[in-house]
């Protein structure tokens, strides 16, 4: 970690905050990502799909504009096409089961100090942790 | 979102989705080596996105007090009840699935939205694989359900 990556890291977290408190203020919905896009994938949110719809077309379409501020910018994402399908189906697969994922049990569950939300966010931080001590420092592939 | 020409929810909506997104790019969290670096515990671990969390769950913590005592949102929407605390094997098994994709491609499902158009093919990829779980996903759930009850 630079020493800037705290800041930075603080001041985008407050910002994802502030974009969960007016989603549940204003809307009155929680701000979670897998849920907005899941409801819309398998067709059970359709009656909210406006404001669904919004919300994505803002997450998909800002942060681009924003780009040009930074020297650069690169996700870094593995080359390996098979890691990646792979990665997308657990999380596209694993979010819907568990109702859930980093933004809604995480930072909206964790907040309202709801069991679900902090068990969830235990249970996924250790497989996360496995996975990585696993792939990238026993097998060396990611 | 008839007869308008805006429709206040729908912008409220997108707001909070671009404050969202932009706040994951300035956090650094589409960055996927700082996503795994995060859950690196046993290497070269790196604390940033405990800051993230940190950041996020502070100011949604008063909100949350907030929102229960009105009971009802600005646009009239009542407030999310809390849902019913049952640790079951979806959340469990659903859990350890994420977790274990977020720690391969080190991408949650808001960054890899927030990077889709900036991640090259490869975010472009994980987001259709991504996408294409969550359709499957009510199947996998049915199996499971027809496992527990037989």
């Amino acid at each position: 970690m630079i020493a800037t990556d705290w800041i930075w890291g603080t001041v985008g977290g407050l910002m994802i905050g502030a974009a969960a408190g007016l989603y549940l203020l204003v809307n009155g919905r929680i701000m979670g990502a897998s849920g907005i896009l899941g409801g819309l994938a398998d067709g059970t949110g359709r009656e909210t799909m406006g404001e669904r719809l919004a919300f994505l077309f803002g997450t998909l379409v800002v942060p681009p504009l924003l780009v040009p501020l930074y020297h650069s910018v690169d996700t870094k994402i593995t080359s390996n096409p098979v890691i990646i399908i792979v990665a997308g189906l657990l999380v596209g697969v694993g979010t819907r089961l568990a109702n859930g994922c980093t933004s809604g049990h995480g930072v909206c569950g964790i907040s309202r100090l709801a069991p679900r939300g902090i068990v969830s966010t235990l249970i996924y931080l250790m497989a996360g942790g496995a996975t990585v001590l696993v792939f990238r420092q026993m097998l060396g592939v990611i | 979102m008839t007869g308008r020409m805006i429709d206040p929810r729908s912008l409220s909506a997108f707001a909070a989705g671009a404050l969202f997104g932009s706040g994951l790019l300035v956090s650094g969290m589409i960055d996927t080596r700082k996503v795994q670096g995060w859950l690196d515990f046993f290497g070269d671990w790196d604390p940033t996105l405990a800051f993230v969390l940190g950041g996020a769950v502070l100011p949604m913590f008063f909100v949350w007090r907030l929102a229960e005592r009105r009971g009802v949102s600005l646009l009239g929407t009542p407030t999310p009840a809390r849902s019913p605390v049952r640790f079951d094997r979806a959340l469990v098994i659903g859990s350890v699935m994420f977790g274990a994709g977020w720690g391969l491609a080190g991408l949650c499902p808001g960054p890899a939205l927030a990077s889709f158009a900036i991640g090259g093919w490869g975010g472009a990829l994980f987001c259709l694989a991504m996408v294409s779980g969550m359709v499957m996903a009510p199947t996998v759930a049915a199996w499971l359900q027809s496992r527990t009850t037989s």
